[in-house]
């Protein structure tokens, strides 16, 4: 891997839960992020997906500081992100920009798009002079392909398309190294989500960007991501290339979430198993003891409730080298192949796990 | 046919102008067949749902034209006091988002119940046992305990199951959903599709599914009718669909999905942007978009053209697009 620009080692955010008034105290913790560790190479694309609640968009935000971690550290090129302040955080958060996933309440109304693109220059003076903004402003619109004329219109007068290209215009603004893309397509429609997607994949070339991909549509997460990973209440279950995660995918949650997209074939109806998970995510309150996934796990045993799988390679897959060899928290990991490939092929087994 | 919707035509009178939402829009069921209304936002597919159910908002919404025909019976001739008995009865709506749908000062038990009381005449005793019944069919555990619980404390799949048991309880003969699982999360979302395709086989129901997720289509359709600015521009059954695309925008949708099993380079995406209702291009509303389109397609509106017994299409160059 090239060097890692990221690195984020045990994050972890609670959100204490209080009772009383007067003396406040603290009665439980909604266990947000729980644990969580990854890194970021230059001009890499992490792709993180899980469903809603399982503390994705808090990762997002702590990565930009929006939100303070309860514990463990975010590394920018070596510096502990937290403890930093003055110009030299301002300095890692003009490299660490965000795209948000609503183009309607993310932009404001009462701003004209000049503005909202020009206002990171407000707070970062020496990325531009005052007399060149208004110029930058209009190569960054004709960047992000809107035409530079319309510096002097209000968002209400753009589609969700548009308005989402504004979102990126602002997070390149200040020419950030990495960006953090918070379900950036999942407001739009279905025809203007691969208009942005291309669009975000010329401009990381462009701009040699290093994207952390956020978003509940693993199809989208495969086409735009080299790395995944996959999380659940608060932890990162699975995680490595798209491939490894996608063709030889080990973690049942993997398998399960893979298992459930509807995938725009009616051919594979037949062809396709479907793994139905029972019941709903438990309250990020209550975590259950052991696997955080056991309660839902149809492989669940006993040994599940009491030791907590580490985000490891399996101890299986240690010794073959191959796709399946990749960090898995589970204590009873297999391979399964849950998405066929277009034609049948038979190297779903090839790593000598027997059948999955 | 159980339902048939002939050359529905629906506007809005806002204040900026007239909006054409439904423009001629042609489609039928049988009992327990599933036909997916495929479409953006602004195609006009939750629209026509409105005017099947009767719950257009009129005004503005007003219905300049066609007949809905649901068991023989033209809907759109019947006193507003008829109506109600079919809407529930005989057919019955699943909407998008359960949370607000929902009445959030009653428990779903009296929700559920008072289906039976308004239309059945049954005592508050019996409509609640037959709620925990519901509850029970849609697999919502404990349910004579949850009977009396209100809608926030259910999570988004458990509401979505108790508007699905809210909509089956007087077993009507068609289900309208629309965007039923778009809330949910994919797990979820397959529960509740797998849920409610079981029911539908169960009581014979015909379902009409209105979407913009072509995965959640392939899955459970039996035929689709694809929407583009009022109209349907192609309607084919689901596997000739997904297989080869007789209209320009089918196959530009189905190209710019990325996908699960394959990994592409850059996705195709159809340029522009949906059209603005209140001025639909002239000719074909498709044509500022169309890698296809021609001096005619600017000037004449293309006809339903018949691709085989069972297909439309809405293109002047249906046959180009087809071969590639």
């Amino acid at each position: 891997m090239a060097e890692a620009i990221l690195q984020v080692s045990g994050l972890v955010k609670h959100y204490p839960l209080t009772q009383g008034i007067l003396f406040k105290k603290q009665v439980g913790a909604v266990k947000a992020v729980d644990g969580v560790d990854f890194e970021l190479a230059r001009g890499e694309t992490l792709g993180i997906v899980g469903e809603s609640g399982c503390g994705k968009s808090t990762v997002a935000k702590m990565l930009v500081n929006l939100e303070k971690p309860t514990a463990g550290e975010i590394r920018y090129k070596g510096d502990d992100i937290g403890k930093l302040s003055g110009k030299a955080l301002r300095s890692v958060r003009r490299n660490i920009q965000m795209v948000f996933q609503d183009p309607y309440t993310s932009l404001n109304p009462r701003m004209t798009v000049g503005d909202i693109i020009g206002e990171p220059y407000e707070i970062h003076p020496e990325v531009a002079p005052k007399g060149d903004r208004r110029q930058k402003v209009q190569e960054l619109l004709d960047v992000v392909g809107l035409n530079p004329e319309y510096i002097n219109r209000y968002p209400h007068q753009f589609s969700g398309g548009q308005r989402q290209r504004i979102g990126i215009a602002r997070g390149l603004a200040l020419r950030p190294e990495i960006i953090v893309a918070d379900e950036p397509v999942s407001a739009l429609d279905v025809s203007v989500q691969a208009q942005v997607i291309n669009l975000m994949d010329r401009l990381q070339s462009e701009f040699e960007l290093s994207y952390i991909f956020i978003a509940h549509d693993l199809s989208i997460v495969r086409h735009i991501s080299d790395r995944v990973g996959v999380m659940y209440l608060g932890r990162i279950v699975e995680t490595g290339k798209d491939a490894e995660i996608y063709d030889h995918a080990t973690h049942p949650y993997t398998q399960a979430l893979l298992s459930a997209v509807p995938v725009p074939d009616p051919e594979a109806r037949e062809r396709r198993e479907r793994i139905i998970l029972a019941g709903d995510v438990p309250s990020p309150t209550n975590i259950p003891s052991g696997c955080r996934f056991r309660t839902r796990c149809w492989k669940a045993q006993e040994r599940c409730a009491l030791e907590v799988p580490l985000l490891a390679v399996p101890a299986e897959f240690r010794d073959v080298s191959g796709p399946a060899a990749h960090d898995s928290a589970c204590h009873f990991a297999e391979e399964t192949v849950v998405v066929p490939a277009e034609e049948t092929d038979a190297d779903g087994n090839g790593n000598g796990n027997g059948p999955g | 046919m159980l339902l048939e919707v002939r050359d529905l035509q629906v506007e809005f009178r806002t204040r900026d102008g007239v909006a054409k939402a439904v423009n001629g829009v042609s489609y039928g069921v049988d009992a327990g067949e599933t036909l997916a209304v495929l479409g953006e936002s602004g195609s006009g597919k939750s629209v026509t749902a409105q005017a099947v159910m009767g719950i257009l908002d009129i005004p503005p919404g007003r219905i300049t034209g066609g007949e809905i025909l649901f068991q023989g019976r033209d809907l759109l001739k019947l006193k507003e006091d008829e109506r109600r008995k079919v809407r529930g009865a005989e057919m019955a709506m699943i909407f998008q988002d359960a949370l607000s749908s929902l009445n959030p000062v009653l428990s779903v038990g009296d929700q559920l119940g008072e289906m039976f009381v308004v239309h059945r005449g049954m005592s508050k005793k019996d409509a609640r046992a037959k709620a925990v019944d519901l509850m029970e069919r849609v697999r919502i555990p404990a349910a004579r305990e949850r009977v009396k619980d209100y809608p926030h404390q259910f999570s988004g799949g458990m509401r979505q199951r108790i508007m699905i048991a809210m909509a089956l309880a007087l077993e009507p003969a068609l289900i309208i959903a629309d965007e039923p699982t778009t809330a949910l999360d994919v797990t979820v979302q397959a529960q509740v599709m797998d849920l409610l395709a079981e029911l539908q086989r169960e009581y014979n129901m015909g379902l009409i599914l209105i979407t913009h997720d072509l995965g959640v289509v392939a899955d459970v359709a039996d035929k689709i009718a694809v929407m583009y600015a009022g109209r349907i521009v192609e309607s084919a059954p689901v596997h000739d669909i997904y297989k080869v695309p007789a209209h320009p925008y089918t196959k530009g949708l189905l190209e710019s999905i990325p996908r699960l099993d394959q990994k592409g380079q850059e996705l195709y995406a159809i340029k522009g942007l949906p059209p603005n209702l209140m001025n639909i291009p002239p000719g074909c509303a498709f044509n500022p978009r169309c890698p296809l389109a021609q001096d005619v397609c600017r000037t004449d509106e293309p006809p339903l053209h018949e691709v085989d017994e069972n297909r439309r299409s809405a293109c002047h160059f249906w046959r180009e697009c087809m071969n590639g």
